[in-house]
């Protein structure tokens, strides 16, 4: 006998969703001087606000208030005061945990049981983290008397809209800095609820700035002239195009860029904790996530028994409704997204790997993309080598040690890795050899703020998190 | 009587531990402070950058594979060298316009920031690392490692600039092309010549002469270098070799603070390491 599940939505209702938003600057909402745009729900196609967008004056207003406020007020602030303001917001964020989760969920596709249990609670956790480094800089170990950079200009992308503003807006406050941050257009309402996080935490004006809109936005908000510091998450793509604008100025930047993780498994691993884990890696946040596990490097002995047991648990998979608490993959954040990860897996087929998927039944409206598992990739192959930032694994087979550190460090990328196996001295020898800033061993995806992240090689530069996260926000 | 006639030196490029021409069969004119003739330096080519980068490459594994405590002996070796020439290193900076007791200082003060460097290379994960007190039940720490190939475009100081800016860079375990000082490049090669000789494994330093503007660039673009020290690059071409640095996302050091006698601090090591985290569950 099979027991079906029931839906077990959570009510949309607590995300109090506006007609329409402004963006933040000056500690004041206001329209903005380009054209308004809408923000969809990627789960039904419904539109679920309009939002102002910033053009190049309102950037330079943002740049302006930052700056006003970081010398008159923030700047010269001392520590401790400064931790207290990170210390209200980080108490605020959990007040406001329901509305934030169920809006961040509405607004990019996530689920409901991801946004509820790892995105806002990490958000939290990164205020309350920062905001104790507020007042101990002098002992974090880059001289006596650190000082902020100035006015950070921040660009993050769609996939965690709130935690990485978070990542981006507690170090940088807390190292004394003040910010203008652009959230993606897709996903700016967690940020404008977060600025009135900031209202309600009577943070001085200016010292939180969110300019909204497109590219255009975070191109006129990188290149002003009076922004200190750029600090990106995105694509390699736009982190180059950033580096290039930056180039020759005394600017100074971080970048967190793409990635192509492998997820290594021994043949001696737990293979049940693998799947467990291989199925977090890709599957997690619909495989929007730059350190994915995108490629599997399985030990050919024991390729065919993990498999079934990979496909078993890809069955039981639940995609659909991001509101439904059982729900474990949700929507693709946006039309132009499913395209390409459509594309990407029509070129795996194209090259000759094999695609399967369970039996899944997707939702009529919205953008959906069902779990799909590659086997037979070879290492040329397209989906072996680009990001697909979907939920898309490529599965690839090993002999030996060697080859498998070879083929997983075969790629410009070099964010993240996984290891799978019992014996402490092979985690240890593999972890030392793959060039990738964050390596999880019978583990993956897991996030902290006390635990440095960030790549190797075209994966960007700097760490966020961590003592290592202040270094971006430092004069040092 | 007549006086003995001098035998010359014959100056060229450091590469994979050999001492080869420029494979361009070029050479340029090193004068002293004085416009008279001293050497023939080679005059590398975009050709020799790639052939120094592929034995960087290649050194690469090897050292950053070797014990903090070994790479810590060795770079201690060079420092023991270079102070067995000092007579000659102020010899060559006289000739590069300096006084005698500038010249001296800048030696004396070249050894010692070397020996200094090497006092780090065992130090550097303790102070750099860290073990994460994550909110979970996991084992969690970072360790610093090298970041690869580093291009260093050496500053005009002809020692103490130069080992400056070469020795953070190999320190922990990154291994280096350097294009030397154009219009003192002497001390470089000299320089080549004891590394050549103090156990430094051969392609862990590499250093090119020739013209900075022809050379640099040809780093700037090279996929296989993974970071950039601008030093000895003027301030109109930072610019073009930071945006070709982004080609493959380079880390880059701007010129800065040009005073190299001053206390170095550790910004040129910790430029040039990646941070690696490691997670591991705690438990059954």
């Amino acid at each position: 006998m099979v027991f079906e599940y029931a839906p077990a939505p959570e009510s949309a209702s607590v995300a109090r969703i506006r007609e329409s938003y402004g963006q933040f600057v000056g500690g004041e909402f206001v329209r903005g001087g380009g054209e308004p745009f809408k923000s969809v729900n990627p789960a039904d196609e419904t539109v679920l606000a309009e939002v102002a967008c910033a053009d190049d004056g309102d950037v330079d207003r943002a740049v302006k208030a930052a700056r006003t406020a970081f010398d008159k007020v923030w700047g010269p602030m001392p520590g401790a005061e400064r931790a207290k303001y990170l210390y209200r917001i980080a108490r605020l964020v959990q007040e406001r945990a329901r509305e934030l989760a169920v809006l961040e969920s509405i607004d990019n596709g996530k689920p409901i049981r991801e946004s509820r249990d790892v995105d806002v609670p990490l958000v939290a956790a990164h205020f309350f983290y920062y905001a104790g480094w507020a007042d101990k800089l002098g002992h974090a170990g880059f001289g006596t008397d650190p000082r902020p950079l100035g006015v950070a200009a921040q660009v993050i992308p769609w996939n965690f809209p709130l935690l990485m503003l978070a990542w981006k807006i507690a170090p940088a406050l807390a190292c004394g800095n003040t910010v203008v941050l652009k959230p993606a257009e897709t996903t700016p309402l967690t940020a404008l609820v977060f600025a009135d996080i900031c209202r309600q935490a009577e943070l001085p004006a200016g010292v939180v700035n969110i300019v909204t809109g497109a590219g255009e936005t975070g191109r006129a908000l990188v290149a002003h002239e009076g922004v200190d510091k750029v600090a990106f998450t995105g694509s390699t793509e736009v982190g180059k195009e950033i580096a290039r604008t930056v180039a020759g100025t005394r600017k100074r930047l971080t970048l967190e860029l793409g990635g192509k993780a492998a997820n290594i498994v021994y043949d001696d691993a737990a293979l049940d904790q693998a799947v467990e884990g291989v199925v977090d890696g890709i599957f997690f946040n619909q495989g929007h996530v730059c350190c994915a596990g995108s490629r599997l490097l399985v030990q050919e002995s024991i390729a065919d028994e993990l498999l079934a047991r990979l496909k078993a648990r890809m069955a039981t998979l639940r995609v659909g409704d991001p509101l439904d608490k059982n729900t474990d993959v949700g929507a693709v954040n946006s039309a132009a997204q499913l395209e390409r990860i459509r594309e990407l897996a029509a070129s795996g087929e194209a090259e000759g790997a094999t695609r399967w998927s369970p039996p899944c039944e997707l939702p009529g409206r919205g953008f959906w993309f069902a779990p799909t598992v590659f086997t037979g990739v070879a290492q040329s192959h397209r989906i072996a080598r680009e990001e697909i930032f979907g939920p898309v694994l490529s599965v690839l087979t090993f002999r030996t040690p060697d080859e498998a550190v070879a083929k997983a460090n075969n790629t410009p990328y070099g964010l993240s890795a996984g290891i799978w196996t019992e014996k402490g001295s092979r985690i240890l020898w593999t972890a030392q050899r793959l060039r990738a800033g964050v390596v999880w061993a019978n583990t993956f995806n897991k996030f902290d703020p006390a635990s440095p992240f960030g790549g190797y090689k075209e994966s960007g530069f700097g760490r966020e998190g961590g003592r290592h996260g202040l270094e971006a926000y430092l004069d040092v | 009587m007549s006086e003995r006639l001098a035998v010359r030196k014959t100056y060229k490029l450091y590469m994979g531990g050999a001492f080869p021409r420029s494979e361009s069969g070029r050479s340029y004119v090193v004068t002293d402070a004085k416009g008279r003739f001293v050497a023939n330096a080679s005059h590398a080519s975009r050709k020799d950058v790639r052939d120094a980068v592929g034995a960087a490459r290649k050194a690469f594994g090897g050292w950053s594979g070797r014990t903090p405590y070994n790479r810590g002996q060795i770079l201690y070796r060079v420092a023991e060298m270079l102070e067995g020439r000092r007579v000659q290193f102020v010899d060559e900076l006289r000739t590069a316009g300096l006084s005698k007791g500038a010249a001296t200082a800048e030696v004396d003060a070249a050894v010692d920031r070397w020996v200094w460097y090497a006092g780090w290379a065992d130090k550097l994960a303790a102070v750099a690392g860290s073990a994460n007190p994550v909110a979970g039940p996991f084992f969690n720490f970072s360790t610093p490692e090298p970041t690869g190939v580093v291009g260093v475009v050496a500053p005009d100081s002809p020692l103490l600039g130069l080992v400056s800016t070469v020795a953070p860079a190999i320190v922990s375990g990154n291994t280096a092309v350097v294009v030397a000082s154009e219009p003192a490049p002497l001390p470089a090669i000299t320089l080549a010549e004891v590394l050549a000789t103090s156990d430094l494994p051969g392609g862990v330093v590499n250093i090119l002469t020739g013209h900075r503007d022809e050379l640099a660039p040809w780093l700037a673009t090279h996929m296989d270098v993974n970071a950039l020290d601008l030093a000895g690059v003027p301030a109109d071409a930072v610019a073009d070799l930071e945006e070709k640095a982004a080609g493959n996302l380079k880390r880059v050091v701007r010129p800065g603070d040009s005073d190299w006698g001053a206390e170095p601090g550790t910004a040129r090591m910790t430029a040039f390491l990646e941070t690696k985290t490691v997670w591991h569950p705690v438990g059954v």
